[in-house]
């Protein structure tokens, strides 16, 4: 991305999340290990590599879904920075649904099946403590249209939607609290082209213009090279290659890398 | 009651461990208002579902000197009700009523007496879903958290659903309260005009659900607020008539159909209470008619012998 889209990487500025020798073992197998990096505010980063290259499991920790085996996430919000997993759990889940946010690879893991689309995007107000229906239903609304659903559409079930409908509402229930920090498992998983290409569109909008930091996990180089400032290149569970995603993609060092850039189609 | 010759079963049906368990797990729910506490249900001599778990309440509280009251949607006189009462009339000789307040425990199913419970009375409600939460969530696991955190927002969410889809709070029975501002609660499923009676009751609430394998309780004077919404207040159910038999417009009516033309009348589902402003001399609209038909009992005439 352009360098008007650094906004942060100034001294001055804590980074919002930083991670130092995160380990998540599985018994003997590694999931990842001694991952460190840091995520400034604004700042999209990504996260690429081939299939069990542990990008998954680093997500599932920094969103608190996982506790590492080794390492420490702290987490800075308004001033105050905190480690992730020493916090207690009730703190850490109301964070969860307040501060944070999660868009799942499928829209079935993030979305309540049984609940209208109007119902999902509002919880998240709920648990914010909103109490008030008129509110709870323009916030929607809202919403809705912002990631394009038609407002109409707001007493259907996520199950009446298509896929990529019901990816965007997935987002829209994330977004609609205003975290500070949203993390993507694949967000354009088993979409087609064209879906694809809108979603990317939307989210690189609301991303630049909420201030979002975010970490978007994929295996798509088409994707990290739309949405991302910044990449984590891993494999086999270690971080093979770092750096600002134009430079990564355009003059890839580590053999992996190569090989993962000249594999991409274009 | 005159004890019987020879005894079949212990006091109560239930043996004296079993009846100090399940007071163990009624104190522990007085001294935790709201919060369900598993107990280990007992086999009972009817089926789960039929009230066993307000039955092993009753069973553990009660003694020769109380008075039990029975009520099955809101009747004395239905099969349920009828059972349970001589139930324990056999197996624990209690002095059984029809009347509110002579009762000194009360076991219902489905409503609160219209009479005001007073100090020193007990109501054990039979719940047949104790958690209110495990249609929203399907994990006990999940479940407990949620309770434990205190993290309802998934309640409010129902409502929300409600009101998206009928304009207004359709849930009308088993409405969820939050007791003493802390545990959110199933009223078991009592109608939500009967919400309002649990906020600050003199009287004991229990409640046994048998199958579930919980026990959880409203001590008296315990706050117990309906949830809602601040633009769609906790409503109660209005009839727009006053009940046929005694004219009264205060309490909850059944509606009854009495013929195969469309008539139908509304009647008091407190049978008894029903009952007993009638005999102080209060009349419905249908209540000539209702006595010519043998639906109820004739009055007796002023001057009688």
């Amino acid at each position: 991305m352009s360098a008007a889209a650094q906004p942060s990487l100034a001294d001055d500025a804590a980074p919002v999340l930083s991670v130092e020798g995160l380990t998540k073992l599985y018994g003997d197998r590694i999931g990842c290990r001694d991952i460190s990096f840091s995520l400034w505010p604004g700042e999209v980063l990504g996260i690429v590599g081939e299939s069990g290259s542990g990008k998954s499991t680093l997500l599932r920790c920094l969103a608190g879904l996982a506790r590492p085996s080794a390492g420490r996430i702290a987490i800075t919000l308004e001033g105050e920075s905190f480690d992730l997993f020493a916090l207690d759990e009730p703190t850490r889940r109301r964070l969860m649904r307040t501060a944070w946010g999660i868009v799942h690879q499928s829209p079935r893991d993030g979305l309540r099946m049984g609940i209208s689309a109007g119902g999902n995007v509002g919880e998240r107000l709920i648990d914010a403590g909103s109490r008030h229906y008129g509110d709870i239903r323009a916030a929607a609304e809202d919403w809705l249209g912002r990631v394009e659903i038609d407002s109409s559409r707001i007493d259907d079930r996520p199950g009446q939607f298509s896929g990529g409908m019901q990816q965007r509402l997935q987002i829209a229930r994330v977004l609609v609290s205003g975290p500070r920090i949203v993390f993507m498992d694949e967000p354009t998983g088993g979409l087609d082209v064209s879906v694809q290409a809108r979603l990317l569109d939307l989210l690189r909008v609301l991303v630049r213009d909420l201030g979002i930091a975010a970490v978007i996990v994929t295996h798509d180089l088409a994707v990290a090279r739309l949405l991302t400032d910044r990449l984590i290149v891993m494999k086999d569970g270690h971080v093979v290659e770092e750096g600002l995603t134009d430079q990564v993609l355009d003059d890839p060092h580590h053999a992996y890398t190569q090989l993962l850039t000249s594999a991409v189609l274009t | 009651m005159t004890a019987p010759a020879q005894q079949h079963y212990n006091y109560a049906y239930l043996d004296e461990q079993s009846k100090r368990m399940i007071r163990r797990a009624i104190l522990k729910a007085v001294a935790i208002p709201g919060y369900q506490v598993p107990f280990a249900s007992r086999e009972m001599p009817l089926a789960r579902g039929w009230g066993t778990g307000g039955m092993q309440v009753t069973a553990a509280l009660i003694g020769p000197s109380d008075t039990l009251k029975v009520i099955d949607q809101g009747a004395d006189d239905t099969t349920n009700a009828v059972s349970i009462r001589r139930f324990f009339s056999r197996v624990a000789h209690v002095a059984t009523t029809e009347k509110t307040r002579a009762a000194s425990v009360i076991q219902t199913r489905h409503r609160i007496p219209e009479t005001p419970l007073s100090a020193g009375q007990i109501i054990v409600y039979q719940v047949p879903m104790p958690e209110p939460l495990r249609k929203l969530e399907a994990s006990e696991r999940e479940t407990r958290k949620m309770h434990g955190y205190g993290e309802y927002g998934l309640m409010h969410v129902k409502l929300y659903e409600d009101i998206a889809r009928y304009g207004h709070v359709a849930t009308s029975y088993d409405y969820p309260v939050a007791v003493a501002e802390r545990y959110v609660t199933a009223p078991s499923p009592i109608p939500k005009f009967d919400n309002p009676k649990m906020n600050m009751s003199p009287a004991l609430q229990l409640f046994g659900a048998g199958r579930e394998k919980r026990i959880y309780a409203i001590p008296p004077h315990t706050r117990v607020r309906s949830l809602d919404f601040e633009d769609h207040p906790f409503t109660v159910q209005r009839w727009s008539t006053p009940c046929a038999l005694c004219g009264t417009t205060k309490t909850y009516l059944d509606e009854v159909v009495i013929d195969d033309r469309g008539g139908r009348m509304f009647v008091c589902s407190d049978s008894e209470y029903c009952e007993e402003r009638r005999e102080a001399g209060h009349a419905g609209a249908m209540l000539a008619s209702a006595e010519a038909m043998k639906l109820v009992d004739a009055r007796q005439p002023e001057d009688a012998p």
